[in-house]
């Protein structure tokens, strides 16, 4: 394995170990991005009017027993192509529910008495909202942000069984060559991505998160 | 539709072995992580570093762990004993936290009043604490078991993934039905297993039950 990373001619070019990583890290990011754009109004939604918490709740426990593979080949089944889309709309899949769920929490943990008070000091629907309840629910939001992102970069290393690139492009092709330090070679380097990514997020937490909310 | 009537010995053989690599790591991990949530609570200062490094290997992705289990302990690439490893490890490291938390939640005149009427360490931890600690430690419990059930079909990947098997099947045929026979099963498994684990939980902690909380005193 080391062998493998330590040979330069293996970190450089078009399949070589950087262009791997920028291939699995535009995977992840367009895929939690479109997440967020999908998942966080409805929660939002949801935790700020309480409609609909039944599904918020629901939906973020049922996900989590969906097998990622079988939604990937799914997805690729149905659009009938094989490539970027199918992926996508498989890691989408898998990263809206953390993001809603967890939203919701977010802002249905917030104490209803806290929420009376920005009321009665005449803040509107909207500023209650941005001012008051994101801001508290932001802790939760970001975690789920930041599971949604695990599941995402786990998935994504699967996306090289359907022909896509990634670094998951080393243990498919590992594995058929029997050549296994290409495969550790993979497989570690998803597991620090994982690990880099979930230090993002940690950061990206303490960054912005209230100092209000950290001394309880 | 013919092709479920056709391959039903398939069917039932991947989703035994599902099943048998989904559930044994729970059982292990469930194992291991109770004495080590113990230790961790006897010696405070574990208990953080315990939590945090947990935290980091549940972060693995299931398949980078499947293959470097094998480079590790030298077994073969394709055995099951990878599967059934990685997925102890994410059990360990998600029920330590609640195996501490829940332990953490036993109250101190509770424990207390255990050693005053005569309890050894032993005996307290299994007849009181732990009992205690049910509720919280069935939330881990329920939560790594549903993700178990999931993830064993990534190990289809490498080639052992009990209903997982049935995703690359239908992949490699271009074919929808064993691809959906095998989420809906996967689906099924999961529900029901976590109905087993809330019925489970009722029977071990009959008090809970009990429709009106005994008002506290003041």
């Amino acid at each position: 394995m080391w062998e493998y990373l330590t040979d330069s001619f293996n970190w450089s070019g078009n399949e070589g170990i950087w262009a791997r990583i920028v291939e699995h890290l535009w995977y992840t990011f367009a895929a939690l991005g479109l997440s967020v754009v999908i998942a966080l109004p409805i929660g939002l939604r949801i935790g700020h009017t309480r409609r609909g918490a039944f599904l918020a709740i629901n939906l973020g426990n049922a996900a989590r027993a969906l097998p990622s593979l079988g939604l990937l080949m799914i997805a690729v089944l149905l659009t009938d192509q094989i490539g970027f889309l199918p992926v996508l709309i498989a890691l989408v899949a898998l990263g809206i529910p953390p993001i809603l769920a967890s939203t919701y929490a977010g802002l249905s943990g917030v104490d209803a008495a806290t929420i009376d008070a920005a009321r009665g000091m005449g803040m509107t629907g909207r500023e209650i909202l941005t001012k008051v309840e994101i801001p508290i629910g932001l802790p939760l939001i970001i975690s789920g942000i930041r599971s949604a992102t695990l599941q995402i970069v786990s998935t994504a290393t699967i996306a090289a069984l359907v022909s896509l690139g990634g670094l998951g492009r080393y243990v498919v092709d590992g594995l058929k060559l029997r050549d296994f330090p290409q495969m550790f070679t993979g497989a570690l380097l998803v597991a620090l991505l994982a690990i880099a990514l979930d230090a993002l997020f940690a950061l990206i937490g303490r960054i912005t998160v209230s100092p209000g909310l950290k001394i309880g | 539709m013919t092709w479920i009537g056709d391959n039903l010995g398939l069917i039932w053989e991947q989703l035994r072995e599902h099943l048998y690599l989904a559930i044994v790591p729970v059982i292990l991990g469930l194992i291991i992580a109770v004495p080590l949530g113990y230790v961790a609570t006897r010696y405070a200062w574990l208990a953080n570093p315990l939590i945090a490094f947990g935290g980091v290997l549940y972060s693995l992705p299931s398949i980078a762990l499947f293959i470097v289990i094998p480079a590790v302990l030298g077994t073969k690439v394709l055995s099951t004993v990878n599967i059934i490893v990685a997925l102890t490890i994410y059990t360990v490291s998600l029920l330590i936290r609640n195996v501490i938390d829940g332990l953490r939640s036993v109250p101190p005149d509770v424990r207390q009043s255990a050693i005053a009427v005569g309890y050894g360490a032993l005996h307290r931890v299994i007849a009181v604490d732990l009992p205690i600690a049910v509720p919280v430690i069935f939330t881990g419990l329920r939560v790594v078991t549903v993700a178990n059930i999931s993830m064993v079909s990534v190990g289809a990947v490498i080639g052992i993934g009990g209903l997982g098997e049935l995703f690359t099947l239908g992949f490699q045929k271009d074919f929808l039905t064993p691809v959906v026979v095998g989420v809906v099963l996967s689906l099924a498994l999961a529900l029901i297993a976590d109905l087993i684990l809330v019925t489970l939980q009722r029977v071990l902690t009959p008090w809970a039950r009990v429709a009106t909380p005994v008002a506290e005193v003041a």
